[in-house]
């Protein structure tokens, strides 16, 4: 009995050592691709070739998606709004809503999903058919040349695709709001406009959806460089990729927000 | 795919992200009403400033004239010091009225300027003498309370 005890309390002790030493080696591994990432900005042709692969290839589904949100943000906001007789006021929400919040964070879920998991299954199959042991061989460094333009490549991205995130859904906004339900339309683009500061609400979501950028790809590129070597194992990394991509963002989401918005100005 | 077809979407995407914060900047948010144009400043002491917050609108005839730059507490008159910015294209008679005024029932508040009849103009720095604080509705409860009592 007390050897079962001890079995199961060392299985604990592993699977905490373990995490731990993946932790560090991912920081080991974030410190690396910013170091060696000189290259990704001498050869600034790389990157661009990712930027088309991360961010050009998720415009639509991040497109649509936004459209959708606001359409459903709009639709919602009035329902709740016009019972207080203020549906003036569902242009300030839907605005305040996507710049704040969904706009960064929705765009990030997003992201890591179509192209979190493109990246992380893109090196972890590298890794498994040795491709990037061939390229050390040849005395090409995997770090530098695969890894940090991808890295790059979604840290550019990304904020670009929450403002067009946003840009979509306060459009989906207005068009439920104004076109279909017939809120006045002056009065939805200026209660919006006097809500919505550009240094506290604009500028602080860009500066979220930044941070997301980092966040995801970061991952990404370590799962994918991380992955055992074989066809489960890259999957497995995949599935991690988004997952944590996924758990990062929200919780980080929350540590951004207190420190952004405290309610009093 | 060839580098150039790469090249023009990646420079069409960065232009499209780059343009959306532009629309966010001018058409969502406020930049648009940023410094437009010159402004001067106007303080004036108020009894109670209740929910009165920094940048909240300074109203005439309803029209936004200005914003709220800056609220302390006064030490020598034990009240609220409000210092506002107005447009540099309105200006007021010196002895303008202004008023803590609440927008609906629950809205946001706000400073409302009512001009006076003076020939004289308020200029840059000059204080507004006659003001009249927020409602409070506890206080305002209370007084109805009061003289209710004061009736019976």
């Amino acid at each position: 009995m007390p050897k079962r005890i001890i079995t199961s309390i060392q299985a604990i002790g592993h699977r905490v050592i373990d995490s731990i030493w993946r932790l560090g080696r991912a920081a080991r591994f974030f410190a690396l691709v910013l170091l060696k990432s000189t290259t990704s900005f001498l050869r600034f042709s790389l990157v661009i070739r990712e930027i088309y692969f991360v961010g050009v290839l998720s415009l639509i589904i991040i497109l649509v998606s936004g459209l959708f949100v606001g359409m459903v943000l709009g639709l919602q906001g009035y329902e709740t709004l016009q019972k207080y007789g203020s549906e003036s006021a569902v242009g300030t929400l839907v605005a305040l809503s996507l710049v704040r919040e969904l706009g960064p964070v929705m765009a990030a879920l997003l992201f890591a999903s179509r192209a979190g998991s493109a990246i992380t299954a893109e090196i972890g199959l590298m890794k498994a058919t040795e491709q990037l042991s061939a390229m050390a061989m040849m005395a090409v460094d995997p770090v530098a040349r695969v890894v940090a333009p991808r890295f790059w490549a979604g840290v550019i991205s990304m904020p670009l695709l929450a403002a067009l995130f946003s840009v979509l859904g306060v459009f989906g906004g207005y068009l439920v709001a104004v076109v279909f339900i017939g809120v006045d339309e002056g009065s939805f683009w200026s209660s919006m406009q006097n809500a919505v500061d550009f240094r506290y609400d604009i500028v602080n979501g860009v500066i979220k959806s930044c941070f997301f950028g980092v966040t995801v790809t970061a991952i990404a590129v370590f799962e994918g460089f991380d992955a055992p070597p074989t066809a489960e194992g890259v999957s497995g990394a995949t599935t991690r990729t988004v997952v944590t991509s996924a758990l990062a963002i929200l919780g980080l989401d929350f540590v951004l927000t207190s420190f952004m918005f405290r309610g009093v100005d | 795919m060839q580098r150039t077809i790469i090249d023009f979407w990646v420079g069409l995407f960065v232009i499209a992200g780059i343009g959306a914060l532009l629309i966010l900047g001018l058409k969502v948010g406020n930049l648009t009403s940023y410094n437009t144009g010159e402004s001067y400043t106007l303080t004036g002491n108020f009894e109670n400033i209740g929910g009165l917050k920094i940048k909240a609108p300074v109203k005439s005839a309803g029209v936004v004239v200005g914003r709220v730059t800056d609220i302390q507490f006064s030490l020598e008159t034990y009240d609220a010091l409000v210092t506002m910015a107005i447009n540099a294209h309105y200006r007021f008679p010196k002895d303008t009225f202004a008023s803590i005024l609440t927008s609906g029932l629950l809205g946001e508040q706000y400073i409302g300027l009512s001009p006076g009849g003076d020939e004289e103009m308020l200029a840059e720095g000059d204080k507004i003498m006659k003001t009249n604080s927020a409602m409070v509705l506890e206080e305002m409860i209370g007084r109805f309370l009061f003289d209710k009592a004061a009736e019976d």
